[in-house]
């Protein structure tokens, strides 16, 4: 039988010393930086930073105690703001550079990392945009739309990938009791802007010109950034998901979207048709038929059963 | 000690990281190369590109994981989803060895995403061993910890950096991933003789080495992978590898990433020196 994983005896009351000094560490390193990029003068405790740092750090030949922690506290920023700076490229483009980078740092302040992957950092922007809407006041809707697909591609890039359901699987299920469920990679969005285009807009802007992203120099970035329109608005209706590895963004006709949607809430799929059926444009029946053989085709439908839509 | 219990009893050569820029060429062309290290971190997903990536570099050469994120001297308990995950991806790749940091890096569930030092105390070197000892019990992978560099000293060490790694292995019976850029880097950070450091660990337990360039500031230097491997990190080397024998050796460049041909010329300068090495002992 193979081992669970270890529950850690060896934590806090095994080192108590230890812990508290790392509080210390931790504490100089996560707070924001002043605008001249160096660490906050004041600590916690309202006692000079230089003095409370001299306390647990040692002076070197050459820089104070202080300096030495702020070396770290310049790489903790440096380094997660890069990260959504690579993450969020469509939402830095509408706010602007000077406006990105301080909703990053209330965001971060708000939402430190709980994860060991810097992948999950930005799971919850959309929520922060929301609560906090000063960020985006021109823009609220459009900015967190941009948020939502950038986070969902996310998703989609890296995902599980369930073992996909065939066609003949489906085939002589009784709609009143099947629930199917969809791959934890899809994310549905329906958005009131088309930012399906203006994310490719942003990505076609930003690809490298003959060589590695980091030798487009900055300025040639920033200047650039100013060119991609911002979108009006419209609404649409997207199927964010992997194929073959490569992630695609789908347009979805408003009826499709609703199905799939009452599909991943749960519903069976006789409820998810009646739920459809109103929206759709033309002939529902051999609609139902073509979604139902493209989507088995891209592998969306992973369970059938009572608790499939658990699974997706 | 070219193998030993710490690398599974293993003669690899002179490896490269494996990067994103270098993903095509690699696939494409297949160039010789005796091994390829990955951040573990980046392949700890859950399907995607990354893993594709991975399983086709798996059929054409040899993987050894080398991680950036169990904090081994954190005091916050260990991450269990991340080792579940870990102990996943060993099976995949199965990794003949796995490496992580001696530093610790997330505090009360919040985590920096830096390798952050740990002061040189008996106390610490209880706790980390005791992680390592669970960690590798559950993993079933030897397991080497890596010195980092650092820019920060405490009050509270009781003792050396290098007596602090010793101490560690030896309590944990770990290996030793030795990188002698990092010595070099905290050498001039904090003003000691780099060559007592490489002189004063246990060379038994070294099972890796790993090389790198650094970039020099007014009044530090910073651990950036984003250069050519300088002179005094190649002297060091030298050193190391006549201490230590000729040891599997890799070379990171994580930053302004040349072409892969470039990297791999610079990488096989490490296997030179081995090469010299050995020459020399059969001439005595």
């Amino acid at each position: 039988m193979p081992n669970p994983p270890p529950d850690s005896s060896s934590g806090a009351s095994t080192a108590p010393h230890l812990r508290a000094l790392q509080r210390q560490f931790a504490t100089g390193i996560m707070r924001p930086l002043t605008a001249e990029q160096t660490m906050q003068p004041e600590w916690t405790d309202g006692r000079p930073s230089a003095e409370a740092v001299a306390d647990f750090i040692k002076p070197g030949s050459r820089l104070a105690a202080i300096e030495r922690l702020e070396i770290y506290n310049r790489q903790y920023w440096y380094r997660l703001i890069d990260c959504f700076h690579e993450d969020f490229p469509g939402l830095r483009t509408l706010l602007g550079d000077r406006v990105f980078s301080a909703m990053t740092e209330a965001y971060l302040n708000r939402h430190r990392s709980r994860s060991f992957t810097l992948r999950n950092l930005g799971q919850d922007l959309e929520k922060f945009l929301a609560e906090e809407p000063q960020w985006t006041e021109k823009q609220p809707q459009l900015a967190r739309d941009i948020a939502r697909l950038e986070w969902a591609h996310i998703v989609a890039f890296d995902g599980e990938a369930l073992p996909p359901l065939e066609v003949d699987e489906l085939l002589g299920q009784d709609p009143a009791t099947l629930r199917l469920a969809l791959q934890p990679h899809l994310t549905l969005l329906a958005c009131a802007f088309p930012v399906d285009t203006f994310l490719f807009a942003t990505r076609r802007r930003d690809e490298p010109q003959g060589g590695a992203s980091h030798a487009v120099p900055e300025h040639v970035r920033k200047k650039a950034a100013r060119k991609v329109p911002r979108p009006r608005g419209k609404q649409i209706w997207l199927a964010v998901h992997r194929h073959a590895h490569s992630v695609y963004y789908k347009r979805l006709d408003p009826a499709a979207f609703a199905l799939l949607a009452a599909l991943r809430s749960g519903l069976t799929l006789a409820q998810a048709c009646e739920t459809a059926a109103p929206l759709a444009e033309g002939d529902f029946a051999a609609q139902l038929q073509d979604w139902f053989t493209q989507w088995a085709t891209f592998g969306w439908f992973v369970g059938t059963g009572p608790d499939a839509a658990g699974a997706g | 000690m070219p193998a030993n219990r710490f690398n599974n009893l293993t003669d690899y050569g002179i490896g490269l990281g494996l990067r994103v820029p270098h993903y095509q060429n690699i696939l494409s062309r297949k160039p010789t190369c005796d091994w390829f290290e990955i951040i573990s971190e980046n392949f700890m997903v859950d399907g995607g590109r990354p893993l594709q990536v991975l399983d086709q570099i798996l059929e054409q050469y040899r993987v050894v994981q080398h991680g950036v994120a169990m904090y081994l001297g954190s005091t916050d308990p260990l991450d269990r989803d991340h080792l579940r995950r870990l102990k996943r991806l060993v099976k995949r790749t199965n990794t003949p060895w796995l490496s992580d940091h001696l530093c610790w890096g997330s505090i009360d569930g919040s985590y920096s995403h830096d390798l952050l030092p740990l002061p040189y105390t008996f106390e610490a070197a209880e706790h980390v061993a005791q992680r390592i000892r669970e960690v590798r019990d559950y993993l079933e992978v030897p397991i080497l910890v890596e010195n980092v560099s650092s820019y920060a000293e405490f009050h509270a060490s009781e003792m050396t950096e290098w007596e602090f790694l010793g101490e560690v292995v030896e309590k944990a019976d770990a290996g030793i991933l030795l990188d002698v850029n990092n010595i070099y880097v905290s050498s001039q950070n904090h003003g000691f003789n780099p060559y007592d450091y490489l002189d004063r660990i246990p060379h038994a337990r070294v099972g890796q080495i790993h090389i790198a360039g650094h970039s020099k500031f007014e009044k530090y230097i910073l651990d950036t992978h984003d250069h050519p491997v300088l002179d005094p990190v190649w002297k060091l080397y030298a050193h190391a590898i006549r201490a230590i024998g000729p040891t599997a050796t890799l070379l990171e460049w994580d930053d302004r990433i040349p072409t892969f041909d470039e990297v791999h010329h610079e990488a096989l300068k490490a296997g030179r020196f081995c090469q010299e090495l050995v020459r020399a002992e059969s001439a005595t």
